[in-house]
């Protein structure tokens, strides 16, 4: 997974879900929901996906969903309160 | 005209995205798209992971059919960055991953054509995810490439060939 696998993630939906129940279970669970764009940066990563694409936070977590051919999407939560951070001030909290 | 020299078209360049490899019509149908997009004077990329790459480089060694290549992220960041931009987007999709990659083109570059080829197993299931702006071929395709073919002939205009 690029960069990101080199982090320390909890993927939080089981392999094969998919990118709409990942944006639902964000938008569900999560008090503080953020929104950005396909092409947006998580991680120095590109987001893929239909836009808008739901990122949770909480605290220094994010999570988001990461998308690659094979794999489908992966609803992945990592700590990081620098980046969590730079959603707030960079991402929109409506659709 | 004849069957060797087919009219140009308006397409100056095409970006090719190909999702997982695992089904096989893929390969068959991007070089023959490939193919027939370069006869009508498109300059074609191919894009995928490195794995899809892998296979066309070991199917066409001499790039007869696709001489660009580029690894998908590589891609997605010349998009993004608007160093890059394509007449027509052709995605290649068989799960729910490739859709979401034919969406972020659909919002990269909306000014671009884009077609989504749905095919495998189940293509009427993800063809109903779709629900952002392109035009679509589907076809219940795994190994055999030739309805999907016919059908690709009819959206682009191609004269059919019997082989």
């Amino acid at each position: 997974m690029g960069c990101i696998e080199n982090l320390k993630y909890e993927m939080i939906l089981p392999l094969g879900a998919s990118f709409r129940e990942c944006r639902e279970y964000v938008e569900k669970n999560f008090a503080e929901v953020w929104y950005v764009d396909p092409g947006s940066k998580i991680f120095d990563e590109y987001i893929i996906g239909l836009p808008p694409i739901a990122l949770g936070l909480d605290g220094g977590k994010i999570v988001f969903p990461y998308t690659k051919p094979c794999h489908g999407t992966y609803l992945l939560r990592i700590e990081d309160a620098d980046e969590a951070d730079r959603v707030r001030k960079t991402a929109r909290n409506k659709k | 005209m004849t069957s060797e020299e087919p009219a140009q078209h308006d397409i100056k360049n095409a970006i090719l995205l190909l999702g997982c490899p695992e089904v096989p019509v893929q390969m068959a149908i991007a070089l023959y798209m490939a193919h027939n997009l370069q006869k009508r004077g498109t300059e074609v990329l191919a894009t995928g992971n490195p794995s899809v790459l892998n296979l066309l480089k070991v199917s066409d060694p001499e790039k007869h059919y696709i001489p660009k290549m580029m690894v998908l992220e590589k891609c997605i960041e010349e998009v993004v960055g608007k160093k890059r931009d394509c007449d027509l987007c052709v995605v290649f999709a068989h799960n729910d991953a490739a859709i979401q990659y034919a969406a972020t083109m659909s919002y990269l570059l909306p000014k671009s054509r884009l077609v989504v080829i749905v095919f495998g197993r189940t293509p009427e299931v993800l063809e109903e995810t779709i629900t952002f702006p392109c035009e679509k071929i589907v076809d219940k395709a795994v190994h055999n490439p030739m309805q999907l073919k016919m059908k690709i002939n009819e959206v682009f205009g191609w004269a059919v060939s019997r082989t």
